[in-house]
């Protein structure tokens, strides 16, 4: 590992004589050979990810419906989708519930993930590895079949959630048509994405939790520290990077429940739970407005640039300490 | 003095129990109804165990239009993309774990944020640029865009991979006269089976459940289409038949599960290493 890293980039010339056969062949590989195995990825991301990225730069700043999209006569407009955009109510609408949606998802994910992870850690062998493999297959379901078996749970007349309810007593839930109402479906999105995230959020706070070195533990309690005072003073410091690092790739993740909300509502019912992603690709691929629709998308970025930065700056740190 | 201590777990095990019912519950729920006739599952007092089993469900889901067709589009696009991510990434890992050259912490950089890269918000020039070069409603578009989802991640994990094996065995290898790379091939090779295994597992999820790209890029081709999005307008098929609907996810979702359970150890250990670490 610190052959790899140390910053030195030329090596001195004086070696052990067993070595210098290798020395030498590595010195003249590192000419042009590291540059030719990384060219394919390099190429890959430029094409497919630096390119589209410019496009949707390029063409949030012009005037591009479907006219252009033929023709191909896009001129410039400067900001104008932009104040489109923001001018917009509807807009506005989105972003506030996309901050909504994705707060009440984190708030949730990381408490109850946090939560599973101290009992995983606190369990017996068995009792872990069911559990464990209770998230692992909940971690596995793909992201549509979990959509279409929430979307049958739910359903109004013979969904198994509406009869327990109405069996509980709430009758008012005999019927109930939850995506028909949009806090209702906001809800059973909610609960869906959060069900779909914990496993990864638990396992990988519960693994964090299991590099806690059990004397640390052993010390506090015989300096006769509290079991909470034994979390906040021991565990939580020693979690704490990786807990930011899932939380920020939670928050930066709540845009995946783009496919969710596809499948089960495409935004609805009405706007209920359209997010900035659903109304991009409603405003550019359903309304053909692709110039508002890549301007909505280059807001989405930004927003998530924030998150995205915090998150690398953790992830840095992290890497200069292994 | 066992009785206590049970007593004493007996909330943690309540909680631990609850948590797994929560986990499970969608699943079973999914697998049972796929079992049950008809008259069961449209009943108005559903049961927790089925009275009786059928296949017709699974039948009539197979016999759809189309189902081998989407299930061959799904497997072709995902090998495809976990191959090409596979090798592109063998190269570019090795270079940065080995090699020793100008620009690599960059290179590593531009990784780690290809990593996080938007995919949500960047459907819309992607169908474009598509459009563009005609590219539209066709596979190999969509293992490019699989590819490039999963190849960040893959390079991540096997460059751990290969610099947790100590170069000096290469060395040795070198000494006794293989190559650089056959003594990659023959030393190091052998040694990174975890690494491929877990991250061609991290590709097979992506691209198999991948869904937007499938949805948007594919539009008039129908019979291109991949399984999730035929899995996705699949009540438009068969109306309310939740029977069916429900067999179809679970013949979608069980390679997925069944690799899982069989990996789990794996999985638990690779999540610290690979996916948070970076």
């Amino acid at each position: 590992m610190t052959i790899v890293r140390d910053p030195v980039v030329s090596r001195p010339p004086s070696r052990p004589p067993r070595r210098t056969r290798g020395t030498t062949r590595r010195s003249t590989l590192s000419g042009f050979w590291p540059y030719l195995l990384v060219a394919p990825a390099v190429l890959g991301m430029l094409y497919l990810l630096v390119y589209p990225l410019a496009r949707a730069v390029l063409i949030s700043f012009q005037d591009f419906g479907l006219r252009q999209l033929i023709l191909g006569d896009a001129h410039f407009t400067g900001l104008d989708n932009y104040t489109t955009l923001l001018s917009d109510p509807r807009f506005r609408a989105v972003t506030r519930r996309t901050f909504v949606f994705m707060a009440i998802n984190v708030v949730l994910i990381m408490g109850l993930s946090t939560l599973v992870a101290l009992m995983a850690e606190r369990l017996g062998r068995v009792w872990r590895t069911v559990l464990l493999s209770a998230l692992v297959l909940t971690w596995a379901m793909p992201v549509v079949a979990a959509t279409t078996v929430f979307q049958w749970l739910f359903h109004s007349r013979f969904g198994i959630v509406n009869h327990t309810l109405t069996g509980l007593g709430l009758s008012s839930f005999e019927g109930y048509p939850w995506l028909a109402h949009g806090p209702a479906a906001f809800a059973i999105l909610v609960t869906l994405v959060v069900w779909q995230s914990v496993p990864f959020a638990a396992i990988t706070l519960y693994s964090a939790l299991t590099t806690v070195p059990a004397e640390l533990y052993e010390a506090a309690r015989l300096d006769g520290a509290s079991a909470f005072r034994v979390f906040r003073s021991v565990t939580l410091p020693i979690v704490r990077p990786v807990f930011m690092l899932v939380l920020s790739l939670e928050m930066i993740w709540t845009f995946k429940a783009f496919v969710q909300i596809w499948v089960m509502t495409r935004g609805g019912p009405g706007d209920a739970t359209t997010i900035l992603p659903v109304y991009a690709v409603q405003t550019a691929l359903s309304g053909q407005h692709y110039d508002v629709g890549a301007a909505a998308s280059m807001v989405t970025v930004l927003l998530m640039s924030g998150v995205l930065l915090a998150y690398f700056r953790q992830l840095l740190r992290q890497e200069n300490e292994l | 003095m066992t009785t206590p201590r049970a007593l004493r777990r007996l909330p943690l095990h309540i909680a631990a129990t609850v948590t797994v019912l929560l986990c499970l519950f969608p699943v079973y729920w999914m697998v049972t109804t796929a079992f049950r006739p008809n008259r069961d599952i449209q009943s108005d007092h559903p049961r927790l165990l089925p009275r009786s089993w059928t296949l017709d469900h699974f039948r009539r889901a197979v016999d759809a239009d189309g189902f081998g067709l989407f299930w061959r589009n799904s497997l072709l696009v995902t090998l495809g993309a976990v191959l090409l991510a596979l090798v592109v990434a063998l190269g570019a890992s090795f270079a940065v774990a080995r090699m020793r050259w100008r620009g690599r912490r960059q290179f590593m950089l531009m990784v780690f944020i290809a990593q996080m890269a938007p995919w949500e918000s960047l459907i819309i020039p992607v169908y474009l640029i598509s459009r563009d070069t005609g590219m539209l409603d066709r596979l190999p578009t969509l293992t490019l865009i699989y590819f490039m989802m999963t190849l960040p991640f893959t390079i991540v994990v096997l460059r751990g991979f290969i610099a947790t094996i100590p170069a000096e065995l290469e060395e040795s290898a070198q000494v006794d006269g293989c190559t650089r790379f056959g003594a990659f091939r023959h030393v190091a090779f052998p040694l990174l089976a975890p690494g491929l295994m877990a991250t061609s597992l991290f590709g097979y999820i992506t691209a198999w459940n991948e869904f937007a790209y499938a949805n948007f890029l594919i539009i008039k081709q129908q019979d291109n289409r991949t399984l999730p999005v035929w899995l996705s307008s699949f009540q438009n098929t068969f109306g309310t038949d939740w029977g069916a609907t429900m067999a179809a996810s679970t013949l979608f979702a069980l390679p997925a599960l069944v690799i899982f359970l069989l990996l789990q150890r794996h999985v638990t250990s690779g999540f610290a290493a690979g996916a948070v670490k970076g």
